[in-house]
């Protein structure tokens, strides 16, 4: 980052303490891992780059349909010959033992996905890894009691799973998805994000290292026309995607009349709201973590503030000083608190719909914030005098930006809040109990974080309601999306 | 002998408790196995089915919202009721099924006993479903099973009673509100279940039931945006006994359905399993769990 910190008046001098990259042996260039091995596609190779220099990473390759089929092929040839006839137990150790690998591997894990995806080193290392290795330590404790998960006395897996997942937390995101499929006993195709598809290729190395049978897990890299031949592949039995609104409607479409099971996590645009009596400070840092965490490309981030009009004064007074005090900057600093912008393009739809928050009257206002020169960055951004009507109000920004709306009495705030197509998350600030678990239930999303926000863990189902998509990730629910005869719930 | 002429019953719609006629005016003949006449019966609408949606939306949070332990003395209240009309629902199960009296009670008997056993549910489900999470950290983590919302049923075209109710009994026992189509050949069981419906204490608007053609009015529903969910099950047997138009009816409405991200319980035709659901058989939990959702809530521990 700039070496001078934010001018702030109440920001703290800090010297860089970069943490180093040397761990990450990056290849000049990566192809498919499909049945085990690390092979060549035949579509043309992409430039992955860091957001945060704009400098390349290395070349991965967007494969083609040909090389789509060879990885659903290869996983079928798994499923049958080898995954299937597994004893359970011995399933469930195979992800043990790479849950292992990911904790003693977790600095290197750390690092790339820093470097790739842009999100500060302290996130990386503190919430994303750790959190991938947990999930893979639960799930594999699933794989020889899915007879006691609900599910029937001797539930059976579906077959080959198609799995695409997204730039903002890409192997938290791939854990949410191989680990309780191959728990279930399914072998996967994951197709990670076009612009973060390192450290998902880097899993495969563990794979391998883990002595997995070859094809069960195959990862390809490429855009959307790769998704888009992975998804319609005959040959799939489930499809698992996380990402927009949008393309999860598309791949809703495709699948219709189709016997592939879906579950879809997509967008969000979640209320956080604060009551008169919240604990201000408290809730202040749930406001920050809540849409500044990585940098708010969240889909369950706490993009709409609703805050009683009593106390809005004091939050936003509370809130515009400790935006003064973030960090902004190079993502392996380990005082960063706000790293890069995932994307150009990405950078550019944050931009534009903050104009145009302007433009409809919002009031915008960020802190003062020296930005780097080079790569993508957005300052932490809030936006007042915010209506519903307003797109900033209704459409996912997917960035470091908050509005605030306010209400008057609870009926009001659970109105605003459930008004919006989207249902993943909300949050609720308040010192009476009673309140919360009256707002919580009539709140209509999937998630609800009360004095708190933004907290995963994999036991907890995850997913959302309405256009947010359906099926949940995480917990006992989790395995549901991965059995065949289970209906979601 | 004295002849007296018979009075016979008008089959309307069912829609916010209320027995209107359809608003296109439109009606149909209803016939029994044999092609003789039975009734005319209301050909619903697109706009009774928008009606009934708002209809459905507007009972949504009083259901939902109501106790579970409510919600099944009401359930349990409809098989009471159908118990003391059991002969004339027999009567219309032998008719449009062209079955024997003795099976049409039995599958009258089944389908009072499927209320029973959803009833019983309704204050299971979130025990059974739901739970604590134990997370790694110091927060009461718990998750439970919410309703959808406005559940659209295309309801069995072969099965018009039993099957009716057994598509829409788990959908109502777990919280939602419903807009069902009947059986197009068969509606006569439906609209005497909805004055079942009438005369318990089911909240008005908590099942409305139209009557009519599920290829005309699913692309309707499939495609409201203020409809949650659709359950598919009614597009096997709605295209005259023409298979592939069945197939293509199911295929068009999820992809409808898509636009709004409705969760969709498909009909037992995707992929190579064709053929209708035996209805006599255990349900199972997943006629219910297609149409929950999961909400998990988090709060710190802390003193």
């Amino acid at each position: 980052m700039s070496a001078s910190p934010p001018t702030a008046a109440v920001g703290f001098e800090y010297a860089p303490a970069p943490e180093s990259r040397s761990i990450v042996d990056l290849r000049p260039s990566y192809g498919l891992f499909i049945d085990g091995e690390f092979v060549d596609g035949h579509g043309p190779s992409f430039k992955s780059i860091s957001p945060a220099t704009e400098e390349v990473l290395s070349e991965v390759c967007a494969a083609d349909a040909s090389d789509v089929d060879a990885a659903v092929k290869a996983a079928r040839r798994a499923y049958n010959r080898t995954w299937s006839r597994l004893p359970p137990a011995e399933r469930g150790k195979y992800l043990f033992r790479i849950a292992r690998i990911i904790q003693e591997r977790s600095r290197e894990l750390a690092v790339l996905e820093s470097l790739d995806n842009g999100k500060p080193i302290r996130e990386s290392r503190d919430v994303d890894v750790p959190l991938m290795a947990a999930h893979f330590f639960y799930y594999a404790g699933w794989a020889d009691k899915l007879s006691y998960a609900g599910y029937g006395p001797d539930p059976k897996p579906l077959g080959v799973a198609a799995q695409i997942i997204p730039w903002n937390f890409p192997l938290l995101m791939l854990a949410w998805k191989i680990a309780p499929a191959l728990a279930a006993g399914n072998t996967v195709v994951l197709k990670p994000a076009e612009t973060t598809p390192l450290t998902a290729l880097l899993f495969g190395e563990i794979c391998q290292q883990a002595d997995l049978p070859p094809g069960v897990v195959n990862i390809i890299t490429g855009a959307g026309d790769t998704g888009r031949a992975l998804v319609e592949h005959p040959d799939v039995d489930k499809i698992a995607f996380t990402g927009s609104t949008d393309v999860g409607r598309q791949i809703a479409i495709s699948a219709a009349g189709t016997r592939k099971k879906l579950t879809l996590e997509l967008g969000g645009k979640a209320a956080n709201i604060i009551f008169d009596d919240a604990p201000i400070d408290q809730a202040v840092e749930g406001i920050v973590n809540g849409i500044f965490f990585n940098q708010g490309h969240v889909c369950c981030a706490g993009s709409r503030l609703l805050v009683q009009e009593s106390v809005v004064d004091e939050v936003i007074s509370s809130l515009r000083r400790r935006l003064k005090t973030l960090r902004v900057g190079d993502p392996l600093d380990k005082n960063t608190d706000v790293g890069a912008i995932n994307s150009a393009e990405q950078l550019a739809r944050i931009r534009e719909l903050s104009d145009i928050g302007e433009a409809e009257g919002a009031v915008r206002w960020s802190p003062p914030c020296d930005l780097p020169d080079r790569g993508f960055w957005f300052p932490p951004t809030i936006f007042t005098e915010v209506s519903q009507a307003h797109r900033i109000a209704r459409d996912e920004i997917f960035g470091p930006v908050l509005s605030v709306l306010t209400f008057r009495t609870p009926d009001e705030a659970v109105t605003k809040a459930n008004n919006t197509p989207y249902g993943l998350s909300a949050g609720i600030w308040s010192d009476k109990g009673s309140r919360i678990l009256a707002i919580a239930s009539r709140l209509r999303a999937g998630v609800v974080w009360a004095n708190t926000f933004n907290r995963f863990d994999p036991t907890s189902p995850f997913g959302g309601y309405k256009e947010s998509g359906y099926g949940r990730e995480g917990g006992r629910h989790g395995l549901a999306a991965y059995l065949a005869g289970v209906e979601e719930a | 002998m004295s002849s007296r002429l018979n009075v016979r019953k008008t089959y309307k719609l069912y829609i916010g408790g209320k027995f209107p006629r359809s608003e296109s005016g439109r009606s149909y003949v209803v016939t029994d196995a044999k092609g003789s006449f039975l009734a005319n019966a209301s050909r619903a609408s697109r706009k009774d089915a928008r009606d009934a949606v708002v209809a459905a939306r507007a009972a949504f949070s009083g259901w939902a919202g109501a106790t579970a332990y409510n919600r099944g003395q009401v359930l349990y209240r409809v098989a009471e009721v159908m118990e003391g009309r059991a002969d004339q629902f027999a009567a219309e199960v032998a008719a449009g099924e062209g079955l024997r009296p003795s099976q049409a009670r039995t599958v009258v008997a089944a389908a009072i006993d499927r209320w029973v056993w959803y009833a019983g549910w309704t204050d299971k489900l979130a025990q059974v479903l739901g739970g604590t999470n134990p997370v790694a950290g110091p927060y009461f983590d718990f998750s439970i099973p919410e309703p959808t919302g406005v559940v659209a049923v295309l309801a069995p075209q072969d099965s018009s009673l039993l099957g009716l109710v057994s598509v829409l009994a788990p959908a109502v026992a777990g919280g939602n509100v419903v807009v069902a189509v009947s059986s197009q050949r068969r509606p006569l069981p439906a609209i005497t279940l909805a004055e079942a419906f009438a005369t318990c204490d089911l909240p008005g608007g908590v099942v409305n039931l139209l009557t009519g053609s599920a290829a005309e009015i699913g692309p309707w529903l499939a495609e409201h945006g203020d409809v949650n969910a659709i359950d598919l099950t009614g597009t096997l047997g709605a295209s005259d006994g023409d298979e592939a138009a069945d197939i293509d009816l199911a295929r068009d409405l999820e992809a409808k359905a898509a636009g709004t991200l409705k969760r969709v319980r498909r009909p037992p035709l995707s992929g190579m399993q064709v053929g209708s659901p035996d209805w006599a058989a255990e349900p199972g939990l997943s006629r219910m769990t297609a149409f929950l959702e999961t909400k998990t809530v988090w709060h710190p521990i802390g003193v």
